[in-house]
């Protein structure tokens, strides 16, 4: 009996280089069962051009390294299967949109991290080590805040599906805000009323739309609309009051 | 501008949209009823004439208004048009003061 020829997929991948900066190559793979968008990129890598530049490193959703845009949409490719997005058998595989190309498939997520810097993602400690631990019953309203927002893996699938951070190069964008609302809501972090004025105004949570695009894409079921949201409660209060 | 300024400015977007939904309620609800009646222009002039309440509301419609108008326009020149900075907050602060003078008049003409 003859073999079953496999069935192939044709990939259209973003390469750099040239006078436009890059254009989409074409690629046949074949198709495999469960086969994902971050297999069928490292397939390609391997088996037909070793020059080309991608990012992963957990392959199981954790890391947040392997974002790509894939069919025009921002995805974590390692946990994307192809049977979920593939036009028939095309698949149409570029880097990160709103972030640099380093070449190929791999972006620039600096701005992406600065911008967790300035919006005050960094934890403040209130405590040393030699204190107690301090207790955050689990079913307090604010704890319930950070439990919502805090699964973030750092992707950039948010920021590269945000319009205002396409139309205001300042804004810090959903990821920043969200891990800076986490951080709003933990009673040990010493730093709330500057985190506030950080994420406050046209850079901050009072640019966003709440059309929550960033919200419809996080793969890990993140709302950075709601947190956002809750920014911009936040700093409406300290700022009726006099606080901000 | 100031994180606190801009927190200002987007509050009062905030508030005035409030008012602003009342008071264009009311403002067509009393257009549709006012036609629907068949009043004439004289007629309406001579109820609005000398009024305070009609006068308290439509200057309340006015300033809401100037100060909802240019922040909306504001972010939508920031946001497509890049234009951002302190010469564009001066000529968005001219832009209000001139909606505001414009819709005044137009009220001191009916109710005074
Ligand atoms: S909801 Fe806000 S942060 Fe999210 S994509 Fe829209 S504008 Fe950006
Ligand atoms: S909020 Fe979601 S989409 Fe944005 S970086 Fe975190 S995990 Fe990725
Ligand atoms: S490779 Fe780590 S999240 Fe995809």
């Amino acid at each position: 009996m003859a073999m079953r020829e496999p069935e192939l997929l044709e990939v259209d991948v973003w390469r750099s280089g040239g006078d436009a900066g890059g254009q989409f190559r074409t690629y046949a793979v074949p198709r495999e069962d469960a086969q994902t968008v971050l297999d069928v990129v490292t397939w390609i890598q391997r088996k037909l051009d070793p020059t080309l530049a991608y990012r992963f490193a957990c392959r199981v959703g954790m890391c947040g390294s392997c974002a790509m845009t894939v069919n025009g949409r921002a995805r974590w490719t390692c946990r994307t299967h192809v049977a979920k997005v593939a036009r028939g058998n095309r698949l149409q595989i570029a880097p990160l949109a709103n972030l640099p190309v380093v070449r190929d498939l791999v972006v620039d997520m600096r701005a992406f991290f600065d911008k967790w810097a300035k919006a005050g993602g960094q934890f403040t400690p209130t405590a040393s080590r030699r204190d107690d631990f301090v207790r955050v019953a689990p079913d307090t309203p604010a704890r319930r805040e950070v439990d919502a927002a805090i699964e973030c893996i750092g992707c950039g699938v948010c920021y590269a599906s945000c319009d205002i951070v396409a139309w205001n190069p300042a804004y810090l964008g959903p990821a920043a805000l969200n891990r800076a609302w986490t951080l709003q809501n933990d009673v040990r972090d010493g730093d709330h009323p500057a985190r506030l004025a950080a994420v406050a105004g046209d850079a901050g949570c009072h640019a966003c739309h709440t059309q929550a695009a960033c919200t419809e894409r996080c793969p890990k079921q993140l709302s950075p609309t709601t947190s956002i949201a809750g920014l911009k409660r936040m700093t409406a209060r300290a700022a009726l009051k006099g606080e901000l | 501008m100031s994180a606190r300024s801009e927190t200002r400015l987007w509050l009062a977007q905030r508030a005035s949209a409030a008012v602003l939904a009342l008071c264009v309620l009311v403002h067509l609800a009393t257009m549709i009823v006012a036609v629907k009646g068949g009043l004439t222009a004289a007629e309406i002039l001579g109820r609005t004439r000398g009024n305070p309440a009609w006068a308290a509301f439509y200057a309340v419609f006015v300033a809401a208004v100037a100060i909802h108008a240019p922040i909306g326009l504001r972010t939508i020149a920031s946001e497509w048009l890049q234009w951002r900075g302190r010469g564009a907050d001066a000529f968005w602060l001219v832009v209000g003061a001139a909606l505001f003078a414009i819709g005044i008049r137009a009220v001191a003409a009916v109710v005074l």
